[in-house]
């Protein structure tokens, strides 16, 4: 059997340690998962990612933290000491023996599946400040990543100051180390209300919670608590702008007045976070009822990808999930239970995954606050801070400024004229505009851009394509990426396919091609 | 006959209205071509089964240098002249730097030098020293390099979708989101297109499907040997501009872009499975660690630059990764083309080429003899085993 030296066949992928079962994240879905795993007698490892390092946060990444994160986040080992005051459950699995690191971060998720036939088993590629990636073989992962906040322009939303109302929680809660006494909530969802009461008991004083519509989003139990909280809840009104001062944020702007805070918090959507399972290959689809795409699931967790699953807010985001951590800690049991029953060691889980009530229309409510906070804004801000991409250079399909083209003739035609017919496509639009395309990787843009899309055609949210995420799911360094290699990789390493006859000069081509003939060396046999 | 005027069978809506030349293939191959028809006045159609340039096309590194092609000096000629010529910008930069961090490197690479010199372009070899002068990212593990005053590169997103608002602007036609599923023809003619979306009409057939072109073709009895493969590339956050973007080597191919990212592939592909129709996964895998390794060996001085992001693409080859441009017996009103491979960086020679198959029959500004399908006549039939050529599950079985 001929094998091509030039293509993967007979390379090996360097793992350098294996596991049974890989939980990545460790938040309810994921402690409750490793816990569950651990007393089924699996072999567990634990990830997660905070301790995010202080230059990461600075990107956006995971979360929107907009420069919010006091200083107490350079210390990497007092947030880690933190992290375990903050979530007691995860001393109780340290010392059950369980295999925890904290500060790793987990960028992609590897399977066999059409188009790649190569991988070992399944994969995952993990990155710790100190150590750099190293690839882990498992044989079943639980994925629990959490959710991230939905980004919202409007005009200084890119001053330090804006962040998500979940990285506020989690700045105050997991690393206690907010940088904000006074905040204003943008958004009336459940998720926004609950948090907005959570960062109450944190300490901080909400001034406001605003909201586009003319009536709040949440039922009336969670807004009288709000208003029992002594919090204005100010409807019919998106923000202008902000006030600044060097520090960032000093009020938010509204219609008539000004309220006076040290931050903006984006509540208008909680976003499952899916980045590590859509990268994988994992089928996903929008859900009105679980917050957007989620991953498409079965009983036990499992996605399209054989041996890997979901639990927790990656799963799916609704209001008694968020109420109530018991949802997504039933969510990883159910999952390591099926992961367990998977690999031979228990059967299979009897209960069932608690299941979202119908919910409101998230696609109508998002693509509301794009229109009051973005398509009506006063002034030009960017929708895409990395590559400082407008909302109009978006719907016109604008090449970048830094090509100084003349200005295309798309103002007057409609996206169909513009990308052809179909849905358009966020990817497509990232292609041409470079919208989603910088360092924070989409994670402040893409809603946005999935709503001003569908804004533009008036479809519903869910008709607009995901954009696709990508490995690494965090940025990496170039140094910190390169992973220990086979040496058969580097001997028969070729910047193309190193095909015998591919680069052979036109003049000294042979009439006949055969397989026989390349018994006869050419040169250019590489280019 | 003309297309225009109703087949039976062929439902005559505005929309469904075929063309005296309908292209299968919105990738930069079928785009150039139908590009270059409408400038040429013909009434062009283009079906494309996903969106522009969703495949290789807008996956590829953006090189323009195929120096070893029958269609260098015309690719090398018009490259300067797209934007202008589309009236869109394609991003594209002339000229390259190849750094060689040893001898072996060295000499590999004065092996394109070699054949650009031949046909009149100019290279210069550069010491170590020079080329950390003209690449400020580089270290001090240079050996050599060439600086190439021809190639360059330009951005495949910008320029697959230049192609297509330039034939849109020419009065040609895209349809995206159509799947060519199959053909009518009358003796030794193409009549029409079947499609998921209906039937259209045609004078002329181009087949410009990428890895499908063989599968396509098949339906029409041309045997068109082709196998896919899949490969890799990484991109960084933005870092200051380099004087030149054209920086490789290292067994790399890329580019800084002219938004700073540095975007690299190379290293080992996959054989697999042609698909029925393309759209799956195109998933990239771990071996984005052993680019990143060779990039910062490369650029040493980028080493901290942060990888956000890497792709994969579904690459076309035939045996000897040499594209096939052809009018194949016996159709009277067929044309084919895959590039194997080498296709962005040829697309606007390619299509300009092909252009004039359709109108004229033949090219006449480039000898494409060397890229006739009849090259194949006598490849042995299991060719793609015997070069090791089949995906790992079939290699197997
Ligand atoms: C990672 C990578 C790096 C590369 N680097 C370079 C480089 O630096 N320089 C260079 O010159 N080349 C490079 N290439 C190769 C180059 O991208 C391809 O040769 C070129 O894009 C081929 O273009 P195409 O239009 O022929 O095919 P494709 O881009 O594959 O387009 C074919 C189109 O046909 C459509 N289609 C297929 N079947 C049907 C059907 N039944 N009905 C309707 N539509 C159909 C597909 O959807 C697709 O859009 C690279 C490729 C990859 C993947």
């Amino acid at each position: 059997m001929t094998t091509d030296p030039r293509s993967v066949a007979g390379k090996r992928l360097e793992i350098a340690e294996r596991t049974q079962i890989l939980i990545v994240g460790a938040g309810p879905a994921g402690i409750a998962a490793a816990r569950h795993a651990h007393r089924g007698g699996a072999q567990v490892l634990l990830v997660d990612e905070h301790p995010v390092p202080f230059e990461t946060m600075g990107e956006s990444v995971p979360q929107i933290w907009g420069g919010r994160m006091g200083g107490a986040v350079r210390n990497r080992n007092a947030m880690t000491e933190r992290m375990l005051e903050a979530r007691p459950d995860l001393v109780e699995l340290f010392e059950a023996g369980i295999d925890i690191r904290l500060g790793t971060a987990c960028w992609g998720l590897f399977a066999n599946q059409p188009n790649l036939g190569w991988m070992p088993g399944l994969v995952a590629g993990l990155v710790d400040e100190g150590q750099g990636s190293h690839l882990v073989g498992f044989d079943q992962a639980i994925v629990a990543s959490g959710r991230r906040d939905m980004g919202l322009a409007f005009p200084g939303w890119d001053l330090p100051g804006v962040l998500g109302a979940g990285a506020a929680l989690m700045l105050a809660r997991l690393y206690d180390a907010l940088d904000s006494r006074r905040a204003v909530m943008l958004g009336s969802t459940p998720e926004a209300l609950l948090a907005a009461l959570d960062l109450i008991d944190a300490g901080v004083t909400i001034a406001a919670v605003v909201e586009q519509a003319a009536t709040p989003a949440a039922p009336e139990d969670l807004v009288a608590r709000i208003r029992a909280a002594g919090v204005e809840i100010v409807t019919g009104e998106a923000p202008r702008g902000v006030t600044s001062d060097a520090d960032g944020v000093t009020g938010l702007v509204l219609r008539n007045r000004t309220i006076p805070c040290d931050s903006v918090l984006l509540g208008v959507g909680a976003v499952p976070m899916i980045d590590l399972l859509h990268a994988a290959g994992a089928r996903c689809a929008f859900d009105n009822d679980r917050g957007g795409f989620v991953p498409l699931l079965g009983t036990g967790g499992e996605t399209s990808l054989p041996g890997i699953r979901a639990a927790g807010d990656c799963a799916g985001i609704w209001p008694a999930k968020t109420a109530d951590p018991a949802l997504a800690e039933a969510e990883g049991r159910l999952a390591a239970g099926a992961a367990l029953a998977a690999l031979g060691l228990a059967d299979a889980p009897a209960e069932n995954a608690p299941q979202p009530g119908p919910a409101a229309d998230l696609g109508e409510y998002r693509k509301a606050w794009v229109r009051a906070s973005v398509v009506e804004a006063v002034a030009e801000m960017p929708v895409c801070q990395c590559e400082e991409v407008t909302a109009r250079e978006i719907l016109e399909v604008s090449p970048p400024r830094y090509l100084n083209a003349p200005h295309l003739p798309n103002l007057t035609r409609s996206l169909t004229q513009i990308l052809g017919e179909g849905p358009p496509d966020p990817d497509q639009i990232k292609r041409l505009t470079r919208a989603g395309m910088g360092p924070c990787q989409g994670r402040r843009c893409r809603e946005q851009i999935q709503a001003l899309l569908a804004l533009q055609e008036d479809l519903s949210l869910g008709v607009v394509p995901l954009a696709g995420y990508r490995s690494p799911v965090r940025p990496i360094s170039l140094a910190a990426a390169a992973m220990p290699e086979d040496p058969a990789i580097a001997a028969a390493w070729d910047s193309w396919f190193g095909m015998p006859r591919q680069w052979v000069p036109f003049w000294d081509v042979e009439e006949h091609y055969t397989v026989a003939a390349l018994a006869t060396e050419k040169e250019h046999v590489s280019e | 006959m003309s297309a225009n005027n109703p087949i039976p069978g062929i439902d005559a809506g505005d929309d469904n209205r075929g063309a005296p030349v309908i292209v299968i293939g919105g990738g930069v191959t079928g785009l150039s071509t139908a590009f270059w028809l409408a400038e040429a006045g013909v009434d062009v159609l283009v079906l494309e089964r996903g969106i522009t340039g969703w495949e290789a096309s807008g996956r590829n590194g953006g090189g323009c240098s195929h120096h070893h092609s029958p269609l260098f000096a015309e690719e090398q000629r018009l490259w300067p002249m797209m934007d202008e010529l589309l009236g869109y910008p394609t991003e594209f930069r002339p000229n390259r730097i190849r750094i060689a961090l040893s001898p072996e490197q060295f000499a590999l690479y004065g092996r394109a030098v070699a054949n650009a010199r031949k046909q009149g372009f100019r290279a210069d070899d550069l010491d170590a020293q020079t080329v950390r002068e003209l690449v400020p990212l580089a270290g001090d593990n240079v050996h050599a390099g060439h600086y190439y005053h021809f190639g360059g590169h330009a951005n495949p997103h910008r320029t697959v979708q230049a192609y297509a608002w330039a034939l849109r602007d020419r009065g040609g036609r895209l349809r995206q989101h159509v799947t060519v599923t199959g053909f009518r023809r009358q003796g030794d003619r193409v009549t029409a297109v079947e499609t998921d979306k209906g039937v259209f009409g045609c004078d002329h057939l181009v087949i410009a499907a990428g890895p499908q072109t063989g599968r396509l073709a098949a339906m029409l009895q041309v045997d068109i040997p082709m196998r896919a493969a899949r490969a890799e590339m990484i991109v960084t956050e933005p870092l200051p501009l380099m004087p030149l973007g054209g920086i490789d080597g290292n067994g790399l191919y890329g580019r800084q872009t002219l938004r700073g990212n540095l975007a690299y592939g190379g290293g080992p592909h996959e054989w697999v499975e042609t698909e029925e129709q393309p759209g799956g996964p195109r998933p990239s895998t771990p071996l984005a660690g052993s680019i990143a390794r060779r990039v910062a060996e490369l650029l040493p001085k980028a080493a901290h630059a942060r990888v956000i992001r890497s792709w994969a693409g579904i690459i076309e080859n035939t045996p000897d990764g040499r594209p096939v441009i052809d009018r194949p017996a016996p159709w009277q009103n067929l044309t084919v083309a895959t590039l194997s491979g080498v296709g962005f960086g040829l697309s606007p020679a390619s299509g300009r080429a092909l252009m004039q198959l359709v109108m004229r029959g033949h090219c006449d500004f480039a000898d494409l003899s060397s890229l006739r399908l009849a090259r194949f006549d006598r490849l042995e039939p299991d060719w793609d085993a015997l070069q090791g050529w089949l995906p790992a599950a079939m290699a197997s079985a």
